[in-house]
């Protein structure tokens, strides 16, 4: 049955074969963004010591397929002095790359769609590509709220840009590849193998900066909805307003997945090198890597529940005084260590 | 000197981020502590004896309505919510011909009660209503008496367990 399956499989055409490997990843991905946007309202409920959606479907669990439903049957309104053009590109601009990372993020060991050597690179490229949605978007709607948003937006992700990227370079450094794969096989060991320990200041600068860049509470100033009503997607309505949310919450996963991948050991069970290995051996290593991405994107929503929005000076200073000389630093540490050959993380 | 190092040890504390981390286990407390939700259509609170919600004109055992047209109400009333007109029944005491409260107008004080002499204005527990077509914010003599007349036993205990501190 199996051979019989196999066989079939190979006589598919090489872009079908794609096709059928990308659809459930992104299907999935579509889901969990759904069911994200429900976990926000339970978990900042929970920490308001209120209980959150809870009408439709058992425990509110249909709540999110309401609310795109209802976002679908919206009138999506072209705004009259707007840039029809760009209006509309702009949230595929924002759409696109964040579903394209996921094709180089590996789910287990080898279980990625796109096994390239440059994956980090590549991940780079694509998140500093969602901020020309919100750019375009803000200026294509010909609104002075917009337009405001995405000025912020671009300031705050040229910043946080940077010490995301010196945090990565760090990443690099002690891994000595771009491959996620390869990253995450290189922490292998134990716990205090993994990267969090000996990157310490780098993971937190990673995992701040991609609150910042996913324009997340405390650093939403794009949005901003006390001062400037919604930001950059004031004038979107509907099913494209839908896409920017799911951008945004995609890249919310995104960040999450990379935090764990790149310093929590991905899908190594936490339990490596212990005596208690063995007792956890028959756990998927896809369960570990889920388990410490939820943990990241638990504290995306512990943060908007806990923290005020950042003040616009404060977020740049943040930037560009704090993060930045905090990662260049430890690089330079990095590069003592990797050359002395500190154990155990770099001999 | 010491001012220095006042500095250092609060940009560490900044550095170090230790307030952001107390603020954080605040939240985190609150997320394991059960909430205190009450589900309302299904659940209701208590509520006091004296809830002040929707007017209701009495009656006494009899039938006899008990509004004399003292306007007193009227005369208290901060929101000059309340309109009357009387006229003498045939029977010779004094009768209201038109008893008019806009809910619009009213704030729900409770004036009207304290000062009626014949406990006849009364405000009862009801508070979940709605109007559906203009005008009908207007609660006219009819209406208000039969609110009364349905919520009569409710009205009557209700006073009864507040009169001690009357």
């Amino acid at each position: 049955m199996i051979e019989l399956a196999l066989a079939f499989w190979e006589t598919l055409p090489r872009w079908l074969q794609s096709a059928m490997l990308i659809a459930p990843v992104m299907f999935s991905l579509t889901i969990a963004v759904a069911f994200f946007t429900l976990a926000e309202r339970k978990v900042i409920g929970a920490m308001q010591i209120r209980i959150g959606p809870n009408r439709v479907g058992p425990w509110g669990l249909l709540q999110p397929f309401a609310d795109v439903f209802k976002l679908f049957f919206k009138e999506i309104i072209l705004p009259s002095a707007s840039s029809r053009v760009l209006f509309v590109i702009a949230p595929m601009l924002a759409l696109a790359p964040a579903f394209l990372v996921w094709a180089v993020v590996p789910f287990d060991a080898g279980v990625v769609l796109a096994d390239v050597n440059a994956a980090l690179l590549y991940i780079l490229a694509l998140t500093s590509l969602t901020v020309y949605g919100v750019i375009i978007a803000g200026w294509a709607s010909n609104s002075k709220y917009a337009f405001l948003g995405a000025m912020r937006s671009a300031a705050q992700i040229v910043a946080y840009e940077l010490a995301m990227g010196f945090a990565l370079v760090g990443v690099l450094m002690a891994a000595g590849s771009l491959n996620l794969g390869d990253i995450v096989e290189a922490q292998s060991g134990s716990v205090v193998h993994w990267y969090w320990l000996p990157l310490l200041p780098m993971f937190l600068v990673y995992f701040l900066s991609g609150v910042a860049e996913t324009n997340r509470a405390p650093f939403d100033v794009a949005e901003g909805e006390s001062e400037i009503v919604a930001g950059f997607h004031v004038e979107y309505s509907g099913a494209v307003f839908a896409a920017f949310f799911l951008a945004e919450y995609m890249n919310i996963m995104l960040i999450s997945f990379l935090a764990a991948l790149l310093f929590l050991g991905g899908w190594l069970s936490p339990f490596q090198g212990t005596f208690m290995e063995a007792w956890f051996a028959w756990m998927p290593g896809t369960l570990w890597l889920f388990g410490k991405a939820f943990f990241f994107m638990f504290c995306f929503l512990w943060f908007r529940a806990t923290f005020p929005r950042y003040r616009y000076d404060q977020i740049m200073r943040l930037g560009w005084k704090v993060f930045i000389p905090i990662t260049i630093i430890w690089i330079f540490v990095e590069g003592i260590a990797i050359w002395r050959g500190w154990g155990p993380w770099f001999s | 000197m010491r001012e220095a190092m006042h500095n250092l040890k609060i940009w560490f504390r900044s550095l170090l981020l230790l307030e952001l981390i107390a603020g954080l286990m605040v939240t985190l407390r609150h997320f394991f502590k059960p909430n205190s939700t009450v589900f309302y259509p299904e659940e209701k609170t208590p509520m006091s004896p004296r809830f002040r919600g929707l007017h209701a004109l009495r009656r006494y055992a009899n039938g006899e309505e008990r509004c004399i047209a003292c306007k007193l109400c009227e005369a208290v009333c901060p929101a000059l919510a309340i309109t009357i007109e009387s006229e003498p029944r045939d029977d010779g005491t004094r009768r209201t011909t038109r008893y008019e409260i806009d809910l619009f107008k009213c704030i729900y004080c409770g004036f009207c009660e304290e000062s009626c002499p014949v406990d006849s204005i009364v405000e009862t527990r009801i508070h979940e209503y709605h109007f559906e077509n203009r005008g009908e914010q207007i609660m006219n003599k009819e209406k208000l008496l039969a609110i009364g007349d349905k919520y009569e036993a409710q009205i009557a205990s209700d006073r009864a367990a507040d009169a001690r501190y009357r």
